[in-house]
């Protein structure tokens, strides 16, 4: 007789016990957890680190507009407003055909240069179902000297207004705040001025941004260039500057002993030195336009 | 005595078998891994509007449990710079990949889900976004037809509201109010 109710109760117990435990599990859970690819977005601000280029792509369809500055140095002092008077600049513009690939154009007052580029993202950066510890891009340029020839009495090429420039990028954001960018770059020049002058110039940039608010950072870039391959006089260029991004704008003020904002330039012409004081102020300015505008999900 | 216990065995066999065909009937759950969520934000200066298509959800019949979450990364946007910032600077996705929702249909008792129809309902639950938990209701719609279980809703969730930071310079461009649409096909699970 005591059997029956016990051991239904038991049982029930059981019953119940079974289903409460069901439904009190995680539902999501029921469907398994699909892991997924977490590529790492905004290692920089913009598509450049201060001269360089970072690893930063316009995304597809998108024209980001640049208007690059560098001033007279600031030890002109105050007659010259600390170089504010002199300045030179580069207006470009880059483009994301795709996703991964970037082109641009620019011209800039220095030797009246024209420079053309592509830059293609290798790998990128992510975490989860794929892990890639860093991203990779691919920089390629010609530039080309425009202005008139220094010597109209010796015979001269058109190929001797052309520099190449290979670069490679590779960045890892280490945190929200600190990304690091090492850069092997080769500039080939197809005239140069002295014997002492090397055509090929093999030079390794680094650069770092580190994020002070969500909108604001500190970034700074260096090329070490090789010994024995620039003539006696020429500087590497260090550059320390400072974002901010306001909505489609990016603003980039920074110090700079380069006067150049291309990479024939910046690496192999300048001849500026902090030590001296001979630092320039300069500011890029960068504006996005979304020219093709990204397929949205159907609804 | 043993009679009784014999009985009393059958009796069990078929309060047993009760109980699991009862579980089974009201334990239907429905899910899907393509819910669509829109998130959208008007001001005078700019429209915002990402979708996100791939969230995933379920719904207990028996329980009336149902569960959301959107990987937050997975919005898309009609311009890169906005997907950029809506992950960097204001859902914080690195720190905050997912948001989720946790609730129960109010009033599942009303809802016959083999019986098409449009059932309205509200649904009460917690929202877990950008760190912040927030306890709210919604209302919604779910509709039972040939091809299933449907479900669809529309309302405000306020950014101040899960410390969704919005700077002064962009306050005119960026409403505090976002309008969240979500629309759900779902399949049946089958355990």
């Amino acid at each position: 007789m005591k059997s029956f109710p016990s051991l239904f109760i038991i049982l029930l117990v059981t019953v119940c016990g079974i289903q409460r435990s069901f439904s009190q599990t995680d539902l999501l859970s029921l469907l398994g957890e699909e892991e997924v690819t977490q590529y790492t977005s905004a290692t920089f601000k913009t598509t450049r680190i201060i001269n360089s280029q970072s690893i930063e792509n316009a995304a597809k369809g998108v024209l980001d507009v640049k208007i690059q500055h560098r001033f007279s140095s600031i030890d002109r002092g105050v007659s010259e407003f600390f170089g504010l008077d002199g300045a030179t600049i580069r207006i470009g513009a880059d483009y994301g055909l795709t996703n991964r690939i970037m082109i641009g154009l620019g011209r800039s007052t220095v030797d009246k240069a024209v420079d053309g580029f592509a830059k293609i993202k290798i790998l990128r950066q992510s975490s989860g179902k794929k892990n890639m510890p860093v991203s990779l891009s691919w920089f390629s340029s010609i530039e080309l000297k425009t202005s008139k020839f220094a010597d109209q009495t010796r015979p001269n090429y058109f190929s001797s207004r052309m520099y190449y420039v290979n670069q490679l990028l590779i960045a890892r954001k280490f945190s929200d705040g600190l990304s690091i960018q090492i850069m092997p770059t080769l500039v080939h020049r197809n005239l140069v001025k002295t014997s002492s002058e090397k055509n090929d110039v093999y030079s390794l940039g680094i650069g770092f941004r580190q994020k002070l608010t969500k909108r604001t950072s500190i970034n700074v870039e260096y090329f070490y260039t090789l010994p024995n391959q620039l003539a006696d006089g020429f500087e590497n260029p260090l550059s320390v500057g400072f974002d901010i991004e306001t909505g489609g704008h990016v603003f980039q003020l920074h110090f700079t002993n380069a006067t150049q904002m291309i990479y024939k330039g910046f690496i192999g012409e300048s001849t500026d030195s902090w030590s001296k004081g001979q630092i320039h102020f300069g500011f890029n300015l960068s504006r996005v336009f979304t020219l093709v505008k990204p397929t949205m999900p159907e609804q | 005595m043993k009679n009784l216990i014999r009985m009393s065995g059958k009796t069990l066999l078929i309060v047993f078998a009760f109980v699991l065909i009862i579980t089974k009937g009201n334990g239907q759950k429905y899910f899907s891994k393509n819910a669509m969520i829109r998130f959208h934000s008007d001001s005078p200066m700019e429209k915002i509007e990402g979708v996100n298509s791939t969230s995933t959800t379920v719904i207990d019949a028996a329980t009336g449990k149902l569960e959301f979450a959107a990987l937050n990364n997975a919005f898309v946007f009609e311009k890169a710079l906005m997907q950029e910032h809506f992950n960097e600077n204001y859902m914080e996705s690195s720190k905050f990949p997912k948001t989720v929702f946790k609730g129960v249909i109010n009033d599942v008792s009303n809802v016959k889900f083999a019986v098409p129809g449009t059932y309205k309902v509200t649904v009460t639950g917690d929202m877990i976004m950008h760190g912040v938990t927030k306890s709210i209701t919604i209302p919604a719609e779910l509709v039972v037809d040939a091809k299933g279980l449907h479900a669809n809703a529309k309302f405000i969730v306020k950014c101040s509201d899960y410390k969704i930071e919005i700077p002064a310079v962009v306050k005119d461009n960026i409403s505090n109010d976002v309008e969240i649409t979500v629309k759900v096909d779902y399949n049946v699970l089958s355990q």
